[in-house]
């Protein structure tokens, strides 16, 4: 009997954009060049994180206008991001179609005390996290893939780096770890204890993990995968760029071959400027993403 | 028995893993010149689009041909697959066009319908978990393609000589025993490369 929706099918999902890149695009032709760039997948957002920002207000879900013109544009799959804890806002985007959803904190959080059950879609999940914990509490309620949070629209790669620094750092821990102390340390990620048995007995976590929040040149991208995550998202990056159309593909191609240093020398010359960006020092509490969600 | 899979992107150390399981010695591929140390390779499951472009662009798509050409066999898996046709519904190009085939990508819908379900597959198992996720069917088939398996009476796995696809992701199980069929391929054909 066939079964739709079922936990393989969700993470296998993820599985297959490993090593791959997955691009923010607002409208049909930003889509099409991403896809002609190589991108695994598409997000499908208004506007993109920077412009997010520098608009202030509350983001929302996208026009579904716009996820389905995304959709209608390209093969590759199509993401597109709900609030926090916005439950009709992500059952609205599952019956759209979308492939996969990001609860993110891009977007104005609805709920600040729950993220949504995730287990209750057939659609998968993308969530972001900063730590092991925020990692596996995210999995516990049914993601089926992690990524970090990193600081949205910065086009600065710091938080991110943080991020899966802390996270690669916490799963050697809980490796090398005797099954005596793991309950102990479940308590003080505050991680599900199943989920924290399976890092320590795999090395990993149960699914994909990519690199999200800051990534804009192809040696932020190589660097990220570096660090060891599975594959990386760029969301102003790309179409804040001078060249997206190059940037794209130099992006792409740095994430697959990330420790073939002179073919990064070459992707990266004469590229044109990439995104402005932000030093996340400058930001005050209030204009930080990743400190949304827990 | 050296077995490559082609690691520009996908879900590459999925295969590795069953390669190992089978007593195969995985190897991940990344340039060209590795092909000359391999005596068959697995493309992945992934993006079509992505490891299609990746491999033209690095010359993949010729030095397969040749591969192929010498006699050593080539699994694709769903988006590999999609890359071993010789005709893709819809567009009027393909990726290496080495197999006898007119695929259908995305054949059964978006994500939210794709599946798992028990198969038969012909010489592999009788009763196969198979995952098929944005997965591709077989359309039709040509001169000395053989149907390995169906699913609701359309394609997803067959064999033609050297190679070898599936519409569905063996690599997202434990069960090795499509890794195995193909071991065995590579073994039989290794004696005949010429």
């Amino acid at each position: 009997m066939a079964e739709q929706g079922t936990t393989r099918v969700k993470r296998g999902m993820a599985e297959m954009q490993k090593g791959g890149v997955i691009m923010d695009v607002v409208n049909a032709e930003q889509a099409k060049i991403a896809e002609a760039a190589g991108a695994v997948a598409v997000m499908a957002l208004e506007r993109v994180p920077a412009d997010i920002r520098a608009a202030g207000g509350v983001a929302r879900m996208a026009d579904p206008t716009i996820v389905e013109e995304v959709m209608a544009a390209v093969s590759v799959p199509v993401m597109a991001k709900a609030r926090i804890g916005h439950v009709v806002e992500a059952k609205v985007l599952e019956s759209l179609g979308v492939d996969y959803i990001d609860e993110s904190e891009v977007l104005t959080p609805a709920d600040e005390e729950f993220h949504i059950n995730k287990h209750a879609f057939t659609v998968p999940f993308v969530c972001g996290a900063r730590d092991l914990g925020e990692a596996l509490r995210r999995i516990g309620e049914g993601a089926s893939m992690i990524r970090t949070k990193g600081e949205p629209g910065t086009g600065n790669v710091v938080e991110a780096v943080r991020h899966q620094r802390m996270m690669q750092s916490q799963i050697r821990k809980v490796s090398s770890m005797s099954l005596d102390e793991l309950m102990a340390e479940a308590k003080k990620l505050g991680a599900p204890y199943e989920l924290l048995k399976y890092v320590h007995e795999n090395g990993k976590l149960p699914v994909v993990n990519f690199a999200a929040g800051g990534v804009a040149t192809p040696a932020d991208a190589a660097l990220m995968m570096h660090l060891g995550s599975d594959g990386v998202f760029v969301g102003s990056g790309i179409f804040k760029s001078d060249n997206p159309e190059k940037f794209a593909r130099a992006i792409v191609e740095a994430t697959t071959h990330y420790e073939d240093y002179e073919l990064i020398a070459n992707l990266s010359k004469n590229l044109g400027s990439a995104m402005k960006g932000i030093d996340v020092a400058s930001l005050l509490d209030n204009q930080r993403m990743a400190s949304r969600g827990w | 028995m050296k077995i490559g899979v082609l690691a520009l992107q996908g879900a590459v150390a999925e295969h590795m893993k069953l390669l190992e399981k089978v007593g195969a010695e995985p190897v991940a591929i990344k340039k060209v010149e590795q092909l000359n140390d391999i005596d068959g390779i697995i493309l992945p499951g992934g993006e079509s689009t992505t490891i299609g472009k990746l491999m033209k662009k690095y010359g993949f798509d010729t030095a397969l041909q040749e591969f192929s050409a010498q006699n050593k066999p080539i699994f694709g898996t769903c988006a590999g697959l999609i890359l071993l046709a010789g005709e893709i519904a819809g567009q009027d190009w393909n990726h290496l066009g080495l197999m006898n085939i007119t695929v259908q990508r995305n054949a059964f819908g978006r994500q939210r319908e794709s599946f798992e379900t028990d198969l038969i597959i012909d010489g592999v198992a009788e009763d196969f978990r198979a995952v098929f996720i944005r997965a591709p069917l077989i359309l039709g088939i040509g001169e000395n393609v053989k149907v390995l398996s169906e699913y609701n009476g359309e394609i997803v796995s067959a064999r033609q000589g050297n190679l070898l696809c599936s519409s569905f992701h063996p690599e997202l199980t434990d069960d090795a025993r499509m890794h195995d069929y193909f071991l065995q391929m590579v073994i039989e054909y290794r004696g005949q490369t010429v």
